[in-house]
């Protein structure tokens, strides 16, 4: 809590010190000529009040949650604590939420009592930082202020803090991307020490299912990507694909080539919708309207084992999904076609649809096939259409009416139960994460290479 | 004279190579026509079914009660409902036995369970707002139990169905809007089930989402575009932007698992960690968006500004940002759009328990529209069917409103220089 206040009051120093830096720079201009305006002057003051400190409080947030663990902990009522880690975990996790308030009692005896102590430890850690923090934003501001003169230039110190400002902003991305490979890394690699690598790799077994107690009756868990990897394939680049590369190609080539205007600015947005509902949505239309129709389908046609989990259903709405994707892709590198190929193939008497087929397509080609490669990284990763219409048997089957599971499937099923984090259930999820995280950033990479030379071929 | 030739034009099979050539040109046209056809369908298929099971549940069956409180067993001195406490004192008392009851006087006993949660809320709310019905009689219209509401719109169970039919002959039915849908929250009941908690934790993340997306965003797109100097860190920058915003959802969930919750230890569930996880991958997005809407600013602008003194900051932020703008917001609505219909990466941070009561900010457990449409398409009570798709209209009629105004903006402030 006194961290809270604690930024309440660098915040005011800091605006404090803007004022000031402001009035005093609009006293000096009565006197001369300044370099800078006095609203740079102030922000000036402002920006060095503000910044350092809230840096420190920043860097003290993860500083106060270790020391008071380690107060907590070295004190009496910590050090009659059992000392298996994991039990010793959830009372003081348990602790922590009734010293905030969040919870009335524990489970646990102990963690009442701990409580009090963790609180008194929180606010002294607390008074420290937020002491740290005040000080030195008042040190920031004085020095700041002590600089403001008519041919001090505020402005330039100014833009050096946007500078570091934007600067930052786009760090953000970098620590986006190496957080997640170093949290899915990290996940895995502690996976790999509890299940051997190649298996996971290389084995066609998926029973996630594991004894909790060494004595307990039960499989020991068999964790083979191999079939998962294959549903996920099967849904997302072949069946999805089968119905979404036609009809977005030829949605494409009708909107562009022969689509009078009118029709187009109508149709192009209708088409943009399909892209633009949730995915929720489409997982459970298929779950409620298309499964039970592909079942009976597939029982009426004499497959017995159809079932009302199908690869088939999930597959096909999500090639519905991907439509106004391949078709804006499509619709992007048949426009990149030079007119020239065109007007040409036209002038020598082709008709339109011959135009297209032997000369826009084949030109148009890596570019579509750019696209499409992007579409299966984008189907393969979709997870609520599976999570709700395929089912969770995971099987190695040609048969589209038999229900496969995926790797977005299990990752969510691997999560959402309640369990401890450490098993080896949770940490297959961050497994399955890395495998699918590689997958569809290897496609993504291939794809964004072909577009890119492709655009370069007609630039 | 005539089709000695092969090449000549008036020739039988030149004739016939045209005509099939023409042909095939009706069918390419056609079979384009077709694709463009069965996806608009397709669209067109899933709207109305959504709104055909959906609409109903915007309506809710209301059963008149006669119900005397004398001859309940509700122990409820009105004397004593007055107070703050009035709210807690009524939810103690058993008003479920005593509407079963008034339930089974006024209509036999297969009427027992004709109200469930929705109508003891009701009547809940009806007896703290003035205590003194409890001293007489009287009758109340009451919403009725998720089973009677689909017998009553026609697909329920055969002893439903008769006794809807008992009401309808008495004429104690009737239909009404469902206000309770749209500020009630989450319930284990069909009948008393609402969005409102889940519009109200949307609300909060989405609020948290753009609070750090946008700007950061914005910003990082203006030093990439302005700014940045070009060399390897640039292009890593770049290409992790490009790649991040193709990466699946459901990764940046778990992202969000192994560094909001076990990491930093915030709160399951609470829209600030659903909101940072979804700025993360919302941001990429208003990158790209806003590095295309900054390039299409003329480079004369900046030169002008430049030439009358300005700084190259000042520049940027006083003329080339202004103008970029209304590029920049498309992009950003877009992408709060997709942000807004997210579930994956919201169920693995535990966004999925069940929240029976609206969130009050950004740390209260709370749950969004999406993933509450998740949950109640998982349960087994045929009540829920038309609750989750008209759960599903509700969002569908955001994503639509937000598309509009996306749309809106872009022709109307975009600048073609």
């Amino acid at each position: 809590m006194s961290l809270g206040l604690a930024l309440a009051g660098v915040l005011l120093v800091a605006l404090a010190a803007g004022w000031l830096g402001f009035a005093r720079a609009r006293r000096l201009r009565v006197a001369g000529r300044l370099h800078s305006l006095p609203v740079y002057h102030g922000s000036y003051a402002l920006l060095w009040a503000a910044i350092p400190a809230l840096l420190i409080l920043a860097a003290w947030v993860p500083i106060q949650t270790r020391m008071v663990d380690q107060a907590v902990l070295s004190s009496p009522e910590g050090k009659a604590l059992p000392a298996f880690e994991m039990q010793r975990e959830s009372i003081l996790s348990e602790a922590r939420e009734i010293a905030s308030g969040e919870r009335e009692q524990g489970f646990n005896p102990e963690s009442t009592t701990l409580a009090p102590r963790i609180r008194a430890e929180e606010r002294r850690f607390g008074a420290i930082g937020a002491a740290a923090a005040i000080v030195a934003a008042l040190a920031a501001a004085m020095l700041a202020l002590r600089r403001s003169a008519p041919e001090f230039r505020a402005r330039t110190g100014v833009e050096r803090w946007v500078m570091v400002l934007l600067f930052g902003a786009s760090l953000i991305a970098i620590l986006t991307t190496l957080g997640i490979l170093l949290s899915l890394m990290f996940e895995s690699l502690r996976f790999f020490r509890l299940y051997p690598l190649h298996s996971f790799l290389f084995g066609t077994e998926w029973s996630p299912q594991t004894a909790i107690r060494a004595d307990q009756a039960g499989s020991s868990g068999a964790f083979g990507s191999i079939p998962l990897i294959w549903g996920t394939f099967f849904i997302g680049a072949i069946i999805a694909m089968i119905v979404a590369i036609p009809l977005g190609l030829m949605s494409a080539i009708y909107l562009t080539q022969y689509a009078p205007p009118r029709l187009r600015t109508w149709l192009k947005p209708i088409l943009e919708i399909l892209a633009g509902v949730p995915t929720v949505v489409y997982g459970y239309f298929a779950a409620l309207t298309v499964a039970p129709v592909v079942r009976d389908f597939g029982l009426s046609i004499g497959i017995t084992s159809a079932s009302s989990e199908s690869a088939l259903a999930a597959g096909l709405v999500m090639g519905i999904m991907i439509i106004p994707f391949i078709s804006s892709m499509a619709d992007d590198s048949i426009a990149a076609v030079p007119q020239a190929m065109r007007d040409g193939s036209l002038a020598l008497g082709s008709t339109t649809s011959e135009t297209i087929r032997k000369v826009l397509l084949p030109a148009a080609l890596p570019g579509v096939m750019g696209g499409i490669l992007l579409a299966v990284s984008r189907a393969i990763g979709e997870t609520m259409i599976v999570v709700m219409a395929a089912g969770l048997a995971a099987n190695l089957t040609l048969n589209p009416f038999a229900s496969v599971t995926t790797v977005t499937t299990q990752i969510v099923q691997l999560l959402t139960g309640d369990q401890e984090f450490d098993s080896a259930k949770t940490l297959a999820a961050f497994a399955l994460g890395l495998a699918l995280f590689l997958i569809t950033l290897l496609l993504n990479l291939i794809a964004l290479q072909i577009v890119r030379r492709y655009r370069e071929q007609y630039e | 004279m005539n089709s000695a030739a092969p090449n000549r034009w008036t020739g039988d099979a030149m004739r016939k190579r045209v005509r099939r050539r023409y042909s095939s040109e009706r069918w390419f046209h056609a079979v384009g026509l077709g694709a463009v056809a069965l996806s608009v369908l397709f669209l067109a298929f899933l709207l109305t079914t959504m709104a055909a099971k959906g609409l109903g549940g915007f309506t809710q069956y209301e059963a008149r009660l006669p119900i005397d409180f004398a001859q309940s067993d509700l122990f409820l001195d009105p004397a004593t409902l007055r107070g703050p406490d009035a709210a807690q004192t009524v939810a103690g008392a058993d008003i479920e036995g005593a509407l079963s009851k008034a339930a089974a006087a006024a209509y036999g006993p297969t009427a027992e369970e004709l109200f469930s949660d929705a109508a003891v809320n009701k009547l809940s709310d009806a007896i703290v707002a003035n205590p003194d019905i409890l001293k007489g009689q009287s009758t109340l219209w009451l919403p009725v139990s998720s089973k009677v509401d689909i017998a009553a719109k026609k697909s329920g169970d055969d002893k439903s169905e008769a006794l809807v039919n008992a009401l309808e002959q008495r004429q104690s039915l009737r239909r009404t809007f469902n206000t309770g849908f749209l500020t009630a929250s989450d319930s284990t009941d069909p009948s008393a089930v609402g969005v409102w908690g889940a519009l109200k934790g949307t609300f909060f993340t989405i609020l948290v989402t753009m609070l750090l997306a946008f700007p950061i965003g914005v910003l990082a797109a203006v030093y990439l575009e302005e700014f940045a100097p070009r060399n390897r860190w640039t292009d890593m920058i770049e290409v992790s932007i490009n790649n991040l915003a193709a990466v699946p959802s459901i990764i940046f969930g778990l992202l969000g698992l192994a560094v909001f919750l076990n990491t930093m230890n915030l709160t399951r569930s609470a829209p600030i960690v659903g909101g940072m996880t979804l700025a993360l991958m919302t941001m990429p997005v208003i990158v790209i968006a806003g590095r295309n809407a900054i390039k299409t600013v003329p480079p004369s602008i900046r030169d002008a500004a430049l030439g009358v003194g300005a700084s190259k900051m000042q520049v940027t932020f006083h003329h080339v940002l202004p103008l970029a703008l209304p590029g920049i917001l498309t992009g950003t609505i877009i992408g709060m759009a997709r942000a807004l219909g997210e579930t994956a990466p919201l169920l693995m941070i535990g966004m999925r328990a069940f929240v029976a009561a609206p969130p009050h900010g950004i740390s209260d457990p709370a749950t969004v529209l999406p993933v509450q449409i998740f949950l109640w398409s998982d349960e087994v009570d045929r009540g829920f069917v038309e609750k989750t798709s008209a759960a599903i209209i509700v969002l569908l009629l955001f994503m639509l409103a937000m598309n509009g105004l996306a749309i809106y903006l872009r022709n109307r402030f975009e600048q073609r220089w």
